[in-house]
């Protein structure tokens, strides 16, 4: 039965997707048949999380190819990732469903909007349960390939330039990686991550740190860690509003999975650790100071993005349970509140007909609602104390303190004075766009841009001042699943945390994958 | 494992013809600069196979070491197809650009260039500045505002 979940998780997507492709013109069934196949992905993913946690971890090879062929592992982190995303896409789903009623997309249908929005699911769905290094690298292409296609909707100017970067980037990113798997395979004779981390230590040092310097590059400009992030504010903000949430949540987060599953389980050796710590620390600082100098809400929050994915690196890097286990609850935590917030940027867009605070003004006595969905998350990402931003920062910092040294200190400073920095530049823009009132703003521009459509299709129609219901719904939805996660903390932190004993080197994963197959043939299936 | 210093050559010229092109700031020229690289890579992969030997194709009378390695051709056909489609889109995305800015040069971010020039800047609640120099340089996902757009107000300009 679980195994079957485990392909199933996968599938379901993808042949939806070919499903909505079919449906082509007819915006109403496209939208039932997605919304449907994201809530049985998300059913499914709670189903295997459960089963994992209670009866251990779930190895599959499809197609009785033994490890030559495909396999696919669902360990508790990757059933917590596989939850978390499910929940974020569906969200993500019903608010693009809501944004295109409103929009009338009835009469023109940006018609392979669903299609491959579902395509991107199931490409994350691979990545997430991918037993091979392979297999990891085409998760990442039919997810990328459908992202490729999501930050180009509609073909607008603005578009077309910002996803050129993004195309180019990600493609740069495919083809080390793609070349790394060749040496690994060259080097090592297979790709599957458990051969791969029982055969490593074999290899000279010198050839272990190349391997593990390009498999980090390549995750890293995914994962956009410091050096190799300037991509992601340069692209992610053109984007339709649920496309940019969607991304901003769950791409890089993928980027840092991969990079958790190659520290744990394939390079548990601890040389490079000092120099992520580095890396973790000028993520952190220097998207906090870009976020500062932005004026565009979209931009300040894709900069913020940038600068907590440091605090993941920082939990990764300390190699240690306890920071394995903070980084993960981190991962879940920034997964839902940036999406969150990124949700709330395209209510703020909707509201006000801009994001740039230099325009709006006003938004807290003209939509409360909105400004209320804004206030909480903004909080959270800061680091405020009852929220889950704060159990995470405490987790990860609790963690870097027993290592105790120089840098672990600095680190922590780091740590702290950034999430400073993030309050400030959402705070600015909460006394800019929501407090200051209306009449402060200079210009009336406010009022005329509302009538400018995001949809790509729709021409300058309609004054549609009136937010759809279902954009508000999901995006409260997703506020509350933030605030579960600071009410839930105790069960989820010691959900991370027995994730993170599993990672704890490679032998437990090792075991798993490979002791398995030896033991019993048939137990899996 | 001895290796063909032939396809590590070729291979090597490739893949520095491939990061040459992609260093250009013609898309065109990126995606040829792309196909080379993924040539070059694929290439690796098969030198990473080994030497060649039989068709891996199952044969009682062979020694198992006489076989190619199969698997790298495998991952091969795959890296192929994947190249092939995203090429394919990047073709459709120089072809849209051209048509929308008649150029395919990768060209900056707006943003940054105003942050750079100073555009941007951060009224708190002073700094009215002019109604004639108010140019915004932030023109969020409005290509053709024009419509709705007062045409005294001169200072938007669609970029």
């Amino acid at each position: 039965m679980m195994p079957a979940l485990v392909s199933l998780v996968v599938l379901v997507p993808l042949l939806s997707a070919a499903l909505t492709l079919v449906l082509g013109r007819r915006a109403r069934p496209q939208r039932i048949v997605a919304a449907l196949a994201l809530v049985a992905v998300l059913g499914i993913s709670v189903a295997l999380l459960v089963g994992v946690d209670a009866d251990g971890a779930i190895v599959v090879e499809s197609g009785n190819w033994g490890l030559l062929g495909i396999v696919l592992v669902v360990d508790r982190l990757s059933a917590i990732m596989l939850v978390v995303s499910s929940v974020v896409l569906l969200a993500v789903l019903i608010f693009s469903i809501g944004q295109g009623l409103a929009d009338g997309d009835d009469e023109t249908p940006v018609s392979i909007y669903y299609p491959t929005y579902l395509i991107l699911t199931a490409g994350v769905m691979v990545a997430f349960v991918a037993g091979d290094l392979f297999n990891l690298y085409v998760g990442f292409e039919i997810l990328l390939v459908a992202s490729y296609v999501l930050i180009t909707l509609g073909g607008t100017r603005s578009r077309i330039r910002a996803g050129v970067t993004y195309v180019i980037v990600s493609l740069l990113s495919s083809i080390l990686f793609l070349a790394a798997i060749g040496m690994v395979y060259g080097a090592l004779g297979t790709v599957n991550l458990a051969q791969v981390a029982e055969r490593v230590q074999q290899l000279p040092f010198d050839v272990q740190v190349l391997l593990h310097v390009m498999l980090l590059v390549a995750f890293g400009i995914k994962a956009a860690v410091f050096p190799l992030s300037f991509w992601l504010p340069d692209s992610y903000p053109s984007a339709p509003a649920p496309v940019t949430a969607a991304f901003a949540g769950l791409l890089t987060k993928i980027g840092v999975y991969a990079i958790i599953r190659l520290e744990t389980v394939i390079f548990p050796t601890p040389e490079l650790n000092p120099a992520l710590m580095v890396l973790a620390l000028l993520t952190m600082v220097v998207g906090a100071l870009g976020a500062v100098a932005q004026a565009d809400i979209k931009r300040i929050l894709s900069f913020t993005l940038v600068s907590h994915i440091g605090y993941m690196i920082l939990g990764v890097a300390l190699g240690t349970v306890a920071g394995t286990a903070a980084a993960i609850y981190y991962i879940v935590h920034h997964i839902v509140v940036q999406t969150t917030l990124f949700l709330a940027a395209g209510l703020v867009e909707r509201e006000a007909g801009s994001t740039s605070i230099t325009r709006i003004g006003g938004l807290l006595a003209s939509a409360p609602l909105v400004a209320v969905l804004f206030f909480i998350p903004a909080l959270n990402l800061g680091g405020i104390p009852p929220f889950s931003g704060f159990i995470g920062k405490l987790g990860l910092f609790q963690a870097t303190a027993v290592q105790g040294d120089a840098l672990a200190y600095a680190l922590i400073g780091g740590g702290a004075f950034v999430s400073l920095l993030t309050l400030y530049a959402l705070v600015r823009v909460w006394n800019l766009a929501f407090w200051r009132p209306a009449d402060d703003v200079d210009g009336d521009e406010t009022r005329l841009l509302r009538s400018v459509e995001e949809a790509p299709d729709a021409p300058t129609t309609t004054e549609t001042r009136a937010t759809p219901r279902l954009m508000t719904l999901s995006t409260a939805g997703m506020v509350a699943v933030s605030l579960a996660l600071t009410v839930f903390a105790g069960p989820l932190y010691a959900v991370s945390d027995r994730a993170a004993e599993n990672l704890d080197g490679p032998d437990a994963y090792i075991e798993l994958v490979l002791g398995g197959t030896a033991g019993s043939e048939g137990g899996a299936r | 494992m001895t290796v063909s210093l032939v396809l590590v050559v070729v291979m090597g010229a490739l893949i520095a013809c491939g990061v040459y092109l992609l260093l250009e700031r013609s898309l065109t020229r990126v995606v040829l600069g792309f196909l080379l690289i993924g040539n070059g890579v694929n290439l690796l992969i098969l030198i990473m196979g080994g030497p060649a030997g039989f068709a891996p194709i199952y044969d009682e009378s062979l020694d198992p070491a006489a076989y190619t390695d199969p698997l790298p051709q495998a991952l091969i056909l795959t890296a192929i197809v994947i190249t092939f489609a995203v090429s394919a889109f990047l073709l459709a995305l120089i072809y849209r650009s051209w048509r929308l800015a008649n150029a395919d040069d990768v060209s900056d971010d707006a943003d940054d260039v105003a942050l750079r020039e100073g555009g941007i800047t951060m009224p708190l609640e002073e700094v009215a500045p002019d109604e004639g120099d108010t140019d915004f340089p932030i023109e969020d996902a409005a290509p053709e505002p024009a419509p709705a757009q007062r045409s005294d107000s001169g200072g938007e300009v669609a970029r």
